[in-house]
């Protein structure tokens, strides 16, 4: 239990004393690594990944999973793109287009999900496929981006800018996943509605049994997925500023995923909490930094981070078993008379 | 009698801080039906590990075939012949009964390719089924055979071990009476045969059935041992509770007043041609009795909004009512307790206070947010009505025992306004002394003015509790007894769909 209270558990320390130590190493290798210019490039990169994780984080809790959030940051970032270049539409009503397209692939997913009862992986994998292929034929897979003399000084400010705060440029993607981060932190871990999502996910029946429409959260997780993933479209559309349909955000749903996963999210859903999903995504970041400030293979990209993940993921697991056995020990009395432990212990 | 062939001897248990097991003794001698009693949590499941090599004692002997054991583990107690049957059975679903029963030791051929001999297989699975007299084959697919049936599997799988004594573990608690009275003949079979039985259970009147004799434990200690001409109910209980149950039944403080929730011509989906009539009256418990798969549980789920009704309707205080989902059950009052408790009635993983809000959330927050302060003073205050055994609201529910279990279910509704309550199975898996609790519980709520409907496979609590039964029989309401009309002859009677 306990799980949905969002004050930081051992979990997000240990995941917090991590990143300080993969941090302090690449730092003793390549002091480049706490240049301002560098960091402030990663926290962009975290920005912009964190948004997109924690819409996944959103669907994860609710016992789903979304696959098609990198198809659909391409899809829509052409969209976008092709909106305020080519049939110049303003680009508030534009950016208003985008969040609302995200939603309603959310509604069409978490429909097709809990209506039609399709497994999540099956929904959003053609979702996967079929976003993709619609992004390539939009662009006839040609890069969107902007032409010479286009320009949009206020947007290119709000989303790619950043701001002087004590020295250090602060990228507005931050800002934006503050923001977002906040409010998500307050939407799961304290309003009514979150602990509907944790009770849908845990257990669905149960759920319903005591009168929550458990077909609308779980709808709603992938409507709020769907939104956020949207926001971040835009963020990355205009941080990159070209967008080659073929490539743009492939793989971006097992980013997702993995920071998910590392913030303590359970594939079998009722777990997770938004600090920890921050967490991970900084995590997922430096690691992509280490790759490049350490000079090693960019090729082994993919496989550093997965070695890492998985052996974050075995530490944590053997932790958790070490935990686990202790207080079974302890039997029955010692159980009843303190609240139980933190995390997965209470599978049990 | 017979040498036992196996024999605990003073044995001990302590966890720290904990005493799960002091000073019981226990023996076993081949063919004999041994009764293990005592409330839940007095040491019965300790007591089985221990035999069952899971758990090691703290102190004591385990003699085997008169040779004391060192060491004694689940391999040993399996070589000496000791087969579980558990409370949830551990059979796959996706295989036939031969393959469940030699799941892992499939006789095989083909040299390195160990393809399963199935021709081997089904040929030493016949016989025994024939022994307990089973009314299914060796390749029937185990997902369409029923609990009892189930049951069976896990037992022949025990004989296929060449078992010596066979643990159940609440045998009947979800088997109709037939099916009940099938598994008391096949006890009585595997004890000519020289095969003991242990066996767990709740039901007072399974024991004087088949036991030879009873043990009881009651806080980790041997509250008593009954031979078999010692054994009576009243006998059991005191041992157990360690005082004499008081007589069950107690009547209304008032007359039943008039009819709250009409269900008119009721049809569920098990039984599309049948329909259902009855009503609930206010400060009135009906009994709802009848043989698992009568139609009973999808009764209630069709009147909490669970299930569809696919005709037929609801008249709540005299006015029609349409149900699509559970909300709209619980928004006009009408709460169901569930025969599943840990699957449809708790998040076992939240905490007491989270599960008693969880559906009436919105009174328990403020903007949007939930108001743990508020929530854990409701929880407190149904916790000292309820008497819910625990120091802190905020531990999980998985912790606690059965009974304690479904009060927490109980408090969810009853911080609300229940106009209707149904339960479904109130006391299944619960404690004699947690059991009256609930009984005086549901006396109470009936005289504040709630029409109670009870689901009862119980004989015992349907006669006990209720002030009306309705008794159903394949999907049709077989007939209505009054008070003085209820008898357990009467009851089965109707049950089994004959007139009385």
């Amino acid at each position: 239990m306990l799980e949905n209270e969002g004050t930081v558990h051992k979990k997000d320390l240990s995941l917090l004393v991590l990143i300080l130590v993969v941090g302090a190493v690449v730092a003793f290798i390549n002091p480049r690594f706490l240049l301002v210019g560098n960091l402030s490039n990663t926290a962009n990169q975290v920005g912009m990944f964190g948004i997109f994780s924690i819409a996944e984080a959103f669907v994860i809790i609710v016992g789903g999973i979304e696959l098609a959030v990198g198809s659909v940051i391409a899809l829509l970032g052409v969209l976008f793109i092709d909106l305020i270049v080519n049939r110049d539409i303003d680009w508030i009503l534009a950016f208003a287009l985008i969040i609302a397209g995200g939603v309603a692939i959310g509604t069409i997913h978490g429909t097709l999900v809990t209506k039609m009862k399709i497994q999540p992986f099956v929904v959003t994998l053609c979702g996967l496929l079929i976003y993709r292929g619609a992004a390539r034929y939009y662009t006839e897979d040609a890069t969107a981006g902007f032409g010479y003399g286009a320009s949009f000084p206020m947007l290119e400010w709000l989303t790619a800018g950043r701001t002087n705060v004590l020295g250090f440029p602060l990228p507005h993607s931050v800002v934006a996943l503050v923001i977002v981060a906040g409010i998500a932190w307050l939407v799961l871990h304290r309003s009514v509605y979150g602990r509907y999502f944790y009770a849908v996910g845990k257990n669905e029946e149960a759920a319903r049994y005591s009168g929550i429409r458990s077909d609308r959260v779980t709808i709603s997780a992938y409507v709020i997925c769907g939104g956020l993933t949207a926001l971040s479209a835009v963020l990355l559309a205009m941080y990159t500023r070209s967008i080659s349909p073929a490539v743009h955000g492939s793989f971006y749903e097992l980013y997702a995923i993995a920071a998910a996963v590392l913030g303590g999210c359970s594939l079998r859903g009722g777990e997770g909490s938004i600090i920890g999903v921050v967490l991970g995504t900084i995590l997922l970041q430096v690691l992509q930094n280490l790759v490049n400030l350490l000079g090693i293979p960019s090729s082994l990209n993919f496989a550093v981070m997965g070695t890492v993940i998985l052996i974050g993921v075995l530490a944590d697991q053997y932790l958790v078993q070490r935990r686990q056995r202790a207080p079974s020990a302890r039997g029955q009395a010692a159980a009843e008379s303190k609240p139980a432990t933190l995390e997965r212990v209470s599978a049990e | 009698m017979r040498e036992p062939f196996l024999e605990l001897i003073d044995i001990g248990k302590t966890y720290p801080g904990v005493v799960a097991l002091d000073h019981v003794s226990l023996s076993v001698a081949p063919g004999e039906v041994i009764a293990l009693l005592g409330e839940n949590g007095a040491g019965k499941s300790t007591l089985m590990r221990v035999l069952g090599g899971v758990v090691a004692p703290s102190r004591g002997t385990i003699r085997i075939d008169g040779v004391a054991r060192s060491s004694y583990t689940v391999t040993d107690a399996i070589a000496a012949g000791i087969a579980f049957v558990h409370q949830e059975l551990n059979l796959f679903d996706n295989l036939d009964v031969a393959g469940n029963v030699y799941i892992g030791r499939e006789p095989v051929f083909g040299g390195p390719l160990r393809l399963i001999d199935r021709k081997t297989l089904r040929a030493k699975v016949r016989p025994l089924i024939a022994r307990l007299g089973a009314d299914f084959e060796p390749d029937t697919p185990l997902a369409e055979l029923s609990l009892a049936q189930r049951q069976l599997v896990e037992i022949i799988k025990a004989l296929s071990l060449d078992a010596r004594c066979v643990i159940m573990d609440e045998p009947t608690s979800s088997l109709t009476l037939s099916e009940t009275e099938r598994l008391m003949q096949v006890i009585a079979g595997l004890k000519a045969d020289g095969v003991s039985v242990i066996f767990i259970t709740h039901r007072l009147n399974e024991v004087m059935q088949c036991a030879d004799r009873a043990i009881v434990l009651r806080d980790g200690r041997m509250a008593g041992a009954l031979a078999r001409d010692e054994l009576s109910p009243a006998a059991m209980i005191r041992l157990m509770i360690g005082r004499d149950l008081r007589s069950l039944y107690v009547p209304p403080a008032a007359p039943p007043g008039e009819a709250v929730l009409d269900v008119v011509d009721a049809v569920t989906s098990t039984y599309p041609n049948q329909a259902v009539s009855l009503q609930l009256r206010r400060g009135e418990i009906l009994g709802l009795a009848g043989l698992v798969g009568s139609g009973r549980t999808e009764l209630a789920r069709a009147i909490f909004g669970v299930d569809p009704l696919l005709a037929g309707g609801l008249h709540l205080e005299g006015a029609p009512i349409r149900i699509a989902t559970p909300r709209t059950a619980i928004d006009r009052g009408i709460y169901l307790v569930p025969e599943d408790r840990k699957g449809c009635g708790l998040l076992l993983d939240l905490s007491i206070a989270e599960n008693v809000s969880l559906p009436d959330l919105a009174s328990h927050s403020r903007f949007g947010l939930v108001d743990t302060a508020s929530e854990a003073e409701n929880a407190d205050r149904q916790r000292e009505r309820l008497n819910i055994r625990t120091t802190d609201v905020r531990t999980s529910v998985g912790t606690l025992s059965g009974g304690n279990q479904q009060k927490v279910v109980l408090a969810k509704w009853l911080s609300m306004r229940p106009k209707v309550l149904i339960f479904d199975e109130p006391t299944r898996g619960i404690d004699v002394g947690a059991k009256q609790e609930i009984y005086d519980m549901l006396r109470r709520l009936a005289d504040d003015g709630v029409a109670i409907l009870m689901i009862s496979s119980d004989m015992e609590e349907v006669i006990g509790v209720s002030d009306r039964i309705a008794v159903m029989h394949e999907g049709r309401i077989s007939g209505f007894l009054s008070r003085s009309e209820f008898s357990e002859h009467n009851v089965l009677q109707l049950a089994v769909g004959h007139a009385i």
